[in-house]
């Protein structure tokens, strides 16, 4: 016996608080941390609904929290390698700082004074290949 | 068969000229042969259409019809033809003759005169066709044919004017000629139109029959015709830009600017000369013009320093006297004195240029004494300047003698405006002949290269002597009723006792010259003009008349057309552009929106729709 | 007020806590350490909701791999220990949208439910939710695991030193 409007509200809460912390946190990993509160609070949800909802196939929400924690852990995994990437290239993980068009880039580069490859060019280790159609196959 | 030989007069020489381009640029000695093959073939076939042709032969084909023109425009009924073919008689066969003569003589010349230029085979191609299309104007029978080989003359004049490419004012010499001879070509070929379209075909024989046109019409195409020939002729007003045309190599000053290219209008009017006489406001016009011409060109030659300038305005003064015995109604007598000018004036072009190549400048100032180290030519410059002043017994006084005795034997304001202007060139061409004679053979070198005149190589010496063939015997031709009479004066040319009258004053210009020479040998014999000189220098600063009438404006106007294109059609395509670009960049910024600006939009958009849901829904109590 | 009510309200509130440190909090790590906290409370809220299949794998895979790749990723960041002054921008959109979609979820799901009471079912034990998966959501299980693959994969590729542009040349 009780009452699913607690859990339910704990899930909300969680939900807004992720929703800030996206909105809100400058580092890419503190942001990932966010979205993983987002999630967490849809699994409460999901876990909860099984007890307050009559569904034709039984335990469903559980399935699906397993589901979602299966589909978080894959997407923190390729997360954090995208962070780990830009880290690499830009010796810094701040989202706001990530620079939208090549004419950006040229600006930051001139004022701290380091080398920037061609345009339509950062997947690719040779330079020179300025063709944003050009596929390399990395060996 | 004498119609074949016709064809075969241009048709050679055009097939040297095709060969000719294919050449290699640096090719001499196939360019040559080629050259001269073909100048020589023409004045063959001349020489032997001489013998054959009697009376008038035609021949056409028809090549074009334009059927549609033929019934909106004067009535016509039937198709309308422009045909192909010559119209032969026996003075287009000596004209061919003569012109053969000079281009062959050119030719060989050339071979001496161009023997360091590395673009022989063009410049030989160039001259064989220029023969072809001066021969297609002799021999046309269709206007559209002779007007074709007028423009192809135009042309070619353009590329040999401009063909020593290391000389700055050549260019410019080259483009004025060009334009000033356009601007006569477009009243000449509105002229052939108007003549073709109102005579219903464009055959000689058609357009010439009697009784085909109205007099207005025939003025009006007079009118135009002679835009052509003032252009082409170089008379007053279109004569500027023969003495800028001397930028180009002596030999083509010969071939073009003497003997050939500028007696292509006396020579058109001639054909058409029945034409001309219907029309009495043509032939006034012709004689103003040949009388304004005749001095303006007498006074620019007595005070140029540049020997080939002197020859320049001798010659359109010397044409000037053809237009006048046209004027006057003597066709058979321009016809006779446009040969012996070929004759002399070729001649003399050639002689300056071998005093040219041996003293390397133009300048006479920078010449003198040349009479004992180029002998040869100093014999045969005496009888072309003699023959220019019109000393007896040589050609230039029996042609010059028959203009004025026709003119003075009629009535009438115009046989009189030629005759009086006429006298008075006689004493002018004296003068600056005898100056041109002094200053180049006579007295003291004036310079270190003068001193070292040498006589030029044969192929440069044998088509002078040639030239002085004619220079002193084709007046005699005179004599005989039989050339008069192929020249079309069937009362023969004679020399009667007024012909005193013009010696005398050339004798005493002679003296005058002579004699100021004598007094001081080393300074010009025309700085007795005094303050003159610079008036005539400039022959009456027309160029410069020219230059602010015309050429300022017209410069101006294609200023402001280039900039209102640059600025106003590109500016409106580039401008599309541009503005295009702009707004995809305004676009492309407030679309690009970083990571945290992205993500509150859409966590923004995704509360506001669920807000939304909520509400219309109805969840909301 | 049954207990497991109370339960759930404690464990509630420091789950909600703990995630208020986390997106509030000025020092990185620290931030990681709640976040453990956070799913752990969450675990335990399964627990009282008779899921235990989904508490322990939360548990398992949330705080065992998932939070320790994220500290991971922090000391490979070079994230600086201590406080930092720098971790948030300007708070309001957040405050706006967030608070606006938490509250707003809040009350509608208070809305539906009031106090309204349901029976604690059987609970969700390896058992059934095993034998779930395997008779109902078989096809979405394997496509789940090619997914793993896919991401597995691609994170490797993404990683990769030599994919990088070559920098200050």
């Amino acid at each position: 016996m009780m009452h699913p409007v607690i859990p339910y509200v704990i899930a909300a809460l969680l939900f807004g608080l992720g929703v800030y912390g996206v909105l809100t946190r400058r580092n890419a990993v503190l942001l990932l941390m966010a979205v993983e509160l987002i999630l967490n609070a849809v699994n409460l949800v999901l876990v909860t609904a099984d007890t307050t909802v009559r569904a034709a196939l039984p335990h469903t929400g559980g399935v699906f929290a397993l589901f979602v924690i299966v589909l978080a852990a894959a997407e923190v995994g390729v997360g954090l390698a995208i962070v780990l990437q830009l880290y690499r290239l830009r010796q810094s993980v701040q989202v706001d700082e990530v620079p939208l068009s090549y004419e950006e880039r040229l600006g930051e580069a001139a004022g701290s004074g380091e080398a920037v490859p061609l345009d339509g060019d950062t997947w690719s280790s040779n330079a020179r290949t300025a063709s944003p159609w050009s596929v390399e196959v990395i060996p | 068969m004498t119609g074949m030989l016709g064809a075969a007069l241009p048709l050679v020489p055009f097939a040297m000229a095709l060969l000719g381009f294919l050449l290699p640029h640096a090719s001499r000695l196939w360019a040559g042969l080629l050259g001269i093959v073909g100048a020589g073939v023409a004045l063959v076939v001349a020489i032997v259409l001489a013998f054959t042709v009697d009376g008038v032969v035609e021949t056409s084909h028809a090549v074009a019809t334009f059927g549609e023109l033929a019934s909106r425009t004067g009535g016509l009924s039937g198709d309308f033809e422009v045909t192909v073919g010559v119209r032969l008689d026996s003075a287009a066969v000596y004209v061919a003759i003569a012109v053969g003569v000079v281009a062959l003589a050119v030719q060989v010349f050339s071979t001496a005169y161009l023997r360091s230029d590395d673009r022989y085979a063009p410049y030989a191609a160039q001259i064989s066709l220029f023969t072809a299309a001066m021969l297609i104007v002799v021999v046309a029978g269709d206007l559209i044919m002779l007007l074709i080989g007028w423009e192809v003359m135009g042309i070619c004049s353009y590329l040999l004017i401009a063909h020593d490419r290391r000389l700055p004012e050549a260019p410019a010499a080259a483009v004025k000629a060009f334009l000033v001879t356009r601007v006569g070509d477009v009243g000449f070929l509105l002229g052939i139109v108007i003549l073709g379209v109102r005579a219903g075909s464009f055959r000689l024989a058609d357009v010439l029959a009697p009784g085909v046109l109205d007099p207005t019409t025939i003025t009006v195409v007079c009118l135009l015709l002679l835009c052509g020939v003032a252009g082409k002729s170089a008379q007053f007003p279109l004569h500027t830009w023969l003495p800028d045309a001397m930028a180009g190599p002596t030999p083509i000053s010969a071939l073009i600017h003497a003997a050939t290219m500028v007696a292509a209008g006396i020579y058109v009017v001639a054909r058409l000369f029945p034409l001309f006489v219907a029309s009495p406001t043509a032939l006034n016009v012709l004689a103003v013009i040949a009388a304004v011409t005749m001095l303006l060109g007498a006074l620019a030659a007595t005070v140029q320093d540049d020997i080939k300038r002197v020859l320049a305005w001798s010659t359109v003064s010397q044409i000037a006297y053809m237009t006048g015995a046209l004027a006057v109604g003597a066709p058979a007598a321009a016809l006779f004195h446009l040969l012996t000018h070929a004759a002399f004036k070729a001649l003399l072009f050639l002689a300056a240029g071998s005093v040219i190549h041996a003293v390397g400048t133009n300048l006479m100032s920078r010449m003198g004494g040349l009479r004992r180290s180029m002998p040869v030519t100093f014999w045969c410059t005496t009888i072309g300047l003699a023959s220019l002043v019109g000393l007896p017994p040589l050609a230039g006084f029996f042609s010059k003698e028959e203009i004025l005795h026709v003119a003075v034997a009629g009535s009438g304001w115009r046989n009189l405006l030629v005759y009086g202007v006429g006298l008075a060139t006689v004493f002018i061409t004296a003068g600056y002949a005898t100056r041109v004679w002094l200053r180049t053979f006579f007295g003291q070198p004036r310079s270190p290269e003068a001193s070292h005149g040498h006589e030029p190589s044969r192929p440069m010496a044998w088509p002078v002597v040639a030239l002085a063939v004619p220079s002193a015997l084709l007046g005699f031709a005179a004599l005989s009723p039989a050339f008069a009479e192929a020249l079309g004066a069937p009362e023969g040319f004679t020399i009667g006792a007024e012909a005193a009258v013009p010696l005398v004053w050339a004798a005493l210009a002679i003296a005058g010259v002579w004699w100021a020479w004598r007094v001081r040998p080393a300074d010009d014999p025309a700085r007795v003009l005094g303050p003159l000189r610079p008036l005539f220098g400039n022959a009456f600063y027309l160029d410069a008349v020219q230059h602010a009438l015309v050429v300022r404006p017209v410069t101006a106007l294609a200023r402001a057309v280039r900039r209102a294109d640059e600025s106003g059609v590109d500016g409106v395509v580039e401008a599309t552009g541009q503005g295009t670009l702009s707004l995809g960049g305004v676009v492309a910024r407030a679309h690009r929106a970083g990571l945290p600006r992205a993500v509150t939009a859409v966590l923004g958009g995704a509360a506001v729709l669920g807000l939304a849901a909520v509400a219309i829904g109805g969840v909301w109590p | 007020m049954t207990t497991a009510d109370v339960l759930m309200l404690a464990l509630g509130a420091v789950a909600v806590g703990a995630a208020a440190a986390v997106v509030t909090t000025r020092q990185i790590v620290r931030a990681g350490l709640w976040l453990v906290v956070a799913l752990g409370s969450l675990a335990g809220l399964y627990l009282v909701l008779s899921a235990e299949l989904v508490a322990w794998v939360q548990v398992l895979i949330y705080v065992g791999a998932v939070v320790v790749l994220l500290l991971f990723a922090v000391m490979l960041t070079r994230a600086p220990i201590g406080v930092s002054e720098d971790l948030d921008r300007s708070r309001w959109p957040g405050l706006l949208i967030g608070g606006g979609a938490g509250l707003g979820l809040a009350a509608l799901l208070i809305d539906a439910y009031q106090w309204s009471t349901v029976d604690l079912a059987d609970g969700a034990g390896a058992e059934e939710v095993g034998a779930a998966i395997f008779r109902s959501w078989v096809l979405p299980f394997e496509v789940l695991s090619v997914l793993l693959l896919a991401a597995l994969v691609g994170a490797i590729v993404i990683s990769r030193p030599d994919v990088s542009a070559r920098v200050g040349r």
